[in-house]
């Protein structure tokens, strides 16, 4: 009752509220009076550059992987032995992951991609960003049009959230688009201005560019409230890495926690592109997801957050399975992709891994098309309606 | 009513990028038929830009080079990429030929091309320069021949034993026809016809006899032993592709909600002339439609034109060569780099919370050296250089404030000076009342009173339309 009576009265305390339409305010209200009825919440990972998919999940029986990376395959006796009947296991710097993976919370998918692989990190980005064909070009992302499906009943900019300072595409819908922030804090005070708020006030009718400029702008400020208000409620006391995705995730759990009604989070890990010297880059970064994504999940799991919680990672293309003469690895085709939860059907590995005697120009063939991933984040967690948000039918898979 | 400054602005914004407060003084008070002579009379000649040189760059063989040579190579890649994109900019700044730059950009998007090599990209960039206000048909040769093109688009790998179908593809579903309007058949035959077109070290076009598919191909319903100057001459023969180019240009020159009717009538008059985009621009900045209140104010200026003119209106110079990169990559659009072969987006898609509050922060940030707390995106790509920084940044510039004030002093009543720079920096009346800038800044000296106005001004939402 304490707690929400201080809620009800910190919102309506603040101007930026005024501008949520009543209803909406109800809505808002209702969440907060019960707590049980938790919405789905999807996280993504995005591992930019291109992450060495060959060097995350490694065939270590296979003298293939051996002998077409003298220098950069991860020796047997170094290979944390994950699955002995497929022979897969895992480079020794996703150790933290371990635990994940005992209780069943990890699903890994083997060889995903898309026909025709595009090996420049522009384009693969934006294939996997608007989940369009590799011979289309679309202008929404697949949560952007997740958001335009969602305006429907509720349609705020903060139903997508991703911690950067400027928006990926992904997140961009035709009707709304999903808010960045480094911090719910920063993008506060970016709103504070006495002279913007007062502009952000103004109602603007027509659906002409003027009124879609003020009206993003009242979104903008509205949402940077309800955010860093909302995100108040609950500082986790959990220890994260200071790296700077444990800082993103950090940020992510705390408003989980605080029951914001957000339903998409996004963040990136960048620096992959492993072109050169790749032992040592790939290494720090390995260990810095495993590591941050541990402690992301634990604090949830504490903090009775995680079961409405699918956490998704990718990355743009997998790297060439033969090395380069630079002691790393070029753009690639098919990759690995982790799936994190603790409701999963299928934990473990998902399917074999990839055939090496059976390459695409030096790269892994896909089995699995990206979009059937995000087919079944749709459907069976989001309860979206993934035909139309993709555009056409992809199938299920079973790891939910 | 259209008030004359109004439309005389209208058709520079739309024509080049905006007017300063000198081509203010000078161009006020003319007639708009005078102007728009003037516009394609200074546009007259195609001034090249010729900042990044061959032979260092596409000559050289970079399997035989030493680590250290091929990473002293990637740096000096950089940063004549760096002065490639800053020069178009300053160019566009500069005013010199302006309606060759603002089609130059508008092409740049409609042959959305990007390389890794500066030299070619300053050479396609100077292909569109040249052709910008001529036919259509010689401008698509032409690029279809530039080695930019022949490069991203594969041609190169396009032989006779495996053709590679990247290049037909993207002309007629991006540069020509548009989606729906060809077959696959289509493309496989027109991939056969460019068999062959590639370039050689120098950077010129090569005809290689020895791959090119000399057989007979149906495309679009007509066979023959076509090559790639056949396929695109029936392309042109085809009215879609007038139809295709007239709407795109509609969209970006006077309305991004296309009044179909007008379209197809100007795409008619656009084949009937030949493709002459001149003739087809002159009846668009004669017509008076154009200046018709729905299609005054209505664009959301793109990052490159709020950058551009900007810059004009205030006479802004960076301090920090760098910074301007910086300001397109948080803003969403970097010449020479293009998102994929479809160009920017534009129009709304420029608009997001994260690019209106940089936008809208904009001249704050210049006029009062703020911090600006905002990184541009990690891609993750090795070769793109980022400007990320933790804490603040300022964007250090000095701002030539004399030309500005003087144009603006010399009306005493302030209600009218308010009026006065409100018809100059805003294009349709602000949908917030400005009185209250009156009663705030009344007592503030002329010079004060202006830059205060102005920075308020330049931060509503209306100042992102033009």
């Amino acid at each position: 009752m304490k707690r929400r009576n201080f809620i009800q009265k910190s919102a309506l305390a603040t101007t930026g509220t005024m501008m949520i339409p009543a209803f909406l305010k109800a809505f808002e209200l209702q969440r907060t009076v019960n707590p049980e009825a938790a919405h789905p919440i999807v996280v993504i990972i995005q591992l930019s550059g291109g992450n060495d998919g060959l060097n995350t999940i490694i065939p270590y029986q296979n003298d293939l992987y051996y002998q077409l990376r003298p220098k950069l395959a991860i020796p047997k006796e170094q290979v944390i032995s994950i699955d002995k009947k497929k022979d897969l296991g895992w480079h020794p710097a996703l150790q933290p992951l371990q635990s994940l993976y005992d209780k069943g919370w990890l699903a890994m998918l083997n060889n995903v991609g898309y026909p025709n692989p595009d090996r420049s990190h522009f384009r693969s980005m934006d294939i996997w960003h608007t989940a369009s064909d590799a011979d289309e070009y679309w202008y929404t992302g697949w949560l952007g049009r997740f958001l335009d499906a969602h305006c429907e009943q509720d349609c705020q900019a903060h139903t997508a959230i991703e911690i950067d300072d400027t928006l990926s595409l992904a997140l961009k819908g035709s009707e709304l688009k999903g808010l960045a922030m480094q911090d719910p804090r920063k993008f506060y005070q970016m709103t504070r201005s006495g002279f913007l708020k007062k502009v952000s006030e103004q109602k603007v009718k027509g659906d002409n560019n003027t009124a879609y400029l003020y009206k993003t702008l009242a979104e903008t400020v509205s949402s940077a409230d309800y955010v860093y208000e909302k995100s108040q409620v609950k500082q986790t006391a959990a220890s994260y890495p200071q790296t700077s995705l444990g800082r993103r995730l950090k940020t992510i759990s705390q408003m989980i926690q605080s029951g914001l009604s957000t339903e998409v989070y996004y963040a990136s890990l960048s620096g992959f592109d492993t072109h050169v010297g790749q032992v040592i880059k790939h290494q720090r970064l390995l260990k810095q997801y495993a590591e941050a994504l541990k402690a992301f999940v634990e604090d949830l799991h504490k903090s009775n957050a995680f079961d409405q919680v699918l956490v998704l990672t990718f990355s743009e293309f997998g790297r060439r399975v033969k090395q380069n003469a630079s002691n790393g690895t070029d753009h690639g085709a098919a990759n690995n992709l982790f799936v994190v939860g603790k409701n999963l059907k299928k934990a473990g590995f998902y399917n074999e891994g990839p055939n090496l005697s059976d390459l695409d120009d030096g790269d892994i063939k896909y089995q699995i098309d990206f979009r059937d991933i995000y087919a079944t984040l749709l459907k069976k967690h989001l309860k979206a309606d993934d035909k139309k948000i993709l555009g056409k039918s992809f199938n299920y898979l079973n790891f939910i | 009513m259209i008030a004359q400054q109004r439309k005389i602005q209208h058709l520079f914004w739309r024509a080049g990028f905006g007017l300063t407060p000198q081509e203010l003084n000078q161009w006020q008070g003319k007639k708009l038929s005078t102007l728009i002579d003037e516009l394609f009379k200074e546009s007259q000649k195609a001034l090249p830009l010729s900042v990044v040189n061959l032979p260092k760059i596409a000559s050289v063989n970079r399997k035989k080079m030493t680590a250290e040579e091929r990473k002293a190579f990637r740096k000096e890649r950089q940063e004549q990429s760096k002065n490639l994109n800053r020069a178009w900019l300053d160019r566009m700044v500069s005013g010199k030929g302006r309606l060759r730059e603002k089609m130059t950009l508008f092409w740049h998007g409609h042959f959305a091309c990007k390389t890794p090599l500066p030299y070619l990209s300053q050479m396609q960039n100077n292909t569109l320069r040249e052709h910008a206000l001529g036919k259509f048909g010689d401008l698509l040769l032409a690029v279809s021949k530039d080695p930019a093109m022949l490069q991203f688009l594969n041609n190169q790998q396009n032989r006779k034993q495996q053709p590679n179908e990247n290049f037909a593809r993207e002309l007629l579903e991006l540069f020509t026809l548009g989606r729906g309007n060809y077959t696959e058949k289509d493309i496989q035959e027109a991939a056969r016809a460019f068999t062959g077109w590639g370039f050689n070290r120098e950077g010129q076009f090569v005809f290689r006899e020895r791959v090119h598919d000399f057989g007979s191909k149906t495309f679009m319903g007509k066979t023959g032993n076509f090559n790639g100057e056949d396929i695109i001459k029936i392309v042109l023969e085809n009215p879609q592709t007038a139809q295709y180019i007239t709407t795109k240009l509609y969209k970006f020159l006077v309305n991004e909600e296309p009044d179909t009717q007008r379209v197809k009538e100007l795409a008619d008059f656009f084949y009937q002339a030949d493709y002459d985009i001149t003739k087809l621009l002159q009846k668009i900045f004669n017509a008076n439609w154009f200046y018709d209140e729905q299609n005054v104010g209505v664009l959301i200026k793109s990052p490159v034109v709020l950058l551009v003119s900007t810059r004009r209106n205030f006479g802004i110079t960076f301090q920090n060569k760098d910074i301007q990169l910086f300001i397109q990559r948080v803003l969403g659009q970097m010449v020479f780099n293009p998102p994929n072969v479809a160009g920017w987006a534009g129009g709304k898609y420029w608009i997001d919370s994260s690019t209106l509050l940089f936008r809208l922060q904009f001249t704050n940030y210049i006029f009062l050296q703020s911090d600006v707390r905002v990184n541009d995106k990690d891609e993750g790509d090795v070769n793109v250089e980022n400007f990320r920084k933790t804490g603040g940044r300022k964007l250090k510039a000095t701002v030539a404030w004399e030309p500005y004030l003087k144009r603006f002093s010399k009306e005493k009543n302030r209600k009218k000076l308010l009026a006065e720079l409100e018809q100059y920096l805003l294009q349709s009346n602000a949908a917030v009342s400005t009185e209250e800038f009156l009663k705030k800044w009344q007592n503030e000296e002329t010079g004060n009173f202006v830059k205060q106005v102005t920075l308020a001004l330049t931060a509503l939402p209306d100042y992102q339309l033009a």
